[in-house]
């Protein structure tokens, strides 16, 4: 594996960019899977905090591209990540938006777009998987998640206080 | 734009691949200035949260081996775990409490060769996707 990283990190997202069906949360398995896995470019925890730091910024989930663009090759890195993850689905929504009336009504539309829905759960709850599975080493850990889950299912609490609570308990060493 | 325009962006943004968000960005740019227009909107929309997240970004490599702050990391981590499992539980339910079709063996089948099976996602989704489509098609 001696190719260069910026080019690793432009084939891994410009892929993602289009195939990722339910958005960038669904991309995170396969950002986890060659970031971690294949490339050893980080550990399970940098992987799992650089996704909570995306979290806590304001804007789309798909800046964490960014997070693991820098880390791996500085400036250059956060700007080939997030080049390659926007441009080619937007060149594509550009195009298909010109087209869009065409098809709307077709059967095949309504047809992939009913197939997709599916997949892109599987690939989300994928996403959940993975990343308890990085961020969870110890039964308080564990705790937080299923507490956290349980309360953003049954309640509409501001998830921003989840994570000041979230936080604190971190800052408190209970994880 | 009206109501129904907006609907309709939404629809198609929701159709591409992607990160839907940025997609609606493009569609609705270009609907009201072109090539131009779409860039606008996307560099509206990812700029500032760019400039914000690199510079934790920059943080983080720096001072990211602080113990209290991996902590408060971990914790943050965690909870943002917990939340992805309940918007997915929350995506799930109506598919799966409704007579089972094909969406949950897809959805499965989906989780399980990513998730457990740790096999790469284009693999898994072009292996899925076409059987996903054809059960779509010919479900009526």
């Amino acid at each position: 594996m001696s190719q260069n990283p910026l080019w690793t990190l432009f084939s891994l997202f410009a892929v993602l960019s289009l195939l990722a069906v339910g958005g960038a949360n669904a991309a995170i398995p396969e950002m986890h899977r060659v970031a971690v896995d294949v490339m050893h470019w980080m550990t399970d925890k940098q992987f799992a905090d650089m996704f909570a730091i995306s979290q806590l910024s304001p804007g789309p989930n798909v800046i964490i591209v960014a997070l693991i663009g820098y880390h791996v090759a500085g400036l250059a890195g956060a700007a080939v990540a997030i080049t390659a993850m926007v441009v080619p689905t937007c060149v594509l929504a550009y195009f298909v938006a010109r087209t869009w009336d065409r098809f709307k009504d077709a059967r095949w539309r309504v047809a992939v777009q009913q197939g997709f829905v599916p997949v892109s759960l599987g690939l989300i709850a994928a996403s959940a998987a993975v990343l308890a599975r990085a961020a969870d080493h110890n039964v308080y850990a564990a705790l937080i998640t299923l507490a956290t889950a349980a309360t953003a299912f049954w309640t509409r609490v501001n998830p921003l206080w989840v994570f000041l609570i979230a936080g604190v308990l971190g800052f408190a060493r209970l994880v | 734009m009206t109501n129904d325009e907006f609907n309709e962006t939404f629809a198609l943004s929701q159709f591409l691949p992607g990160p839907n968000t940025i997609n609606f960005s493009v569609v609705f740019g270009s609907r009201f200035g072109g090539v131009a227009g779409a860039a606008v909107a996307l560099l509206g929309l990812v700029g500032p949260p760019l400039v914000i997240v690199t510079i934790l970004g920059v943080l983080y490599e720096r001072y990211g081996d602080v113990e209290t702050l991996g902590h408060i990391l971990s914790g943050v981590a965690s909870a943002a775990a917990g939340l992805l499992i309940a918007s997915v539980a929350k995506m799930a339910s109506p598919m799966f409490m409704r007579e089972w079709n094909s969406g949950p063996p897809v959805a499965i089948l989906a989780f399980i060769g990513v998730a457990i099976m740790h096999w790469p996602l284009p693999y898994v989704f072009l292996g899925l996707a076409p059987i996903a489509v054809a059960l779509a098609w010919f479900k009526r």
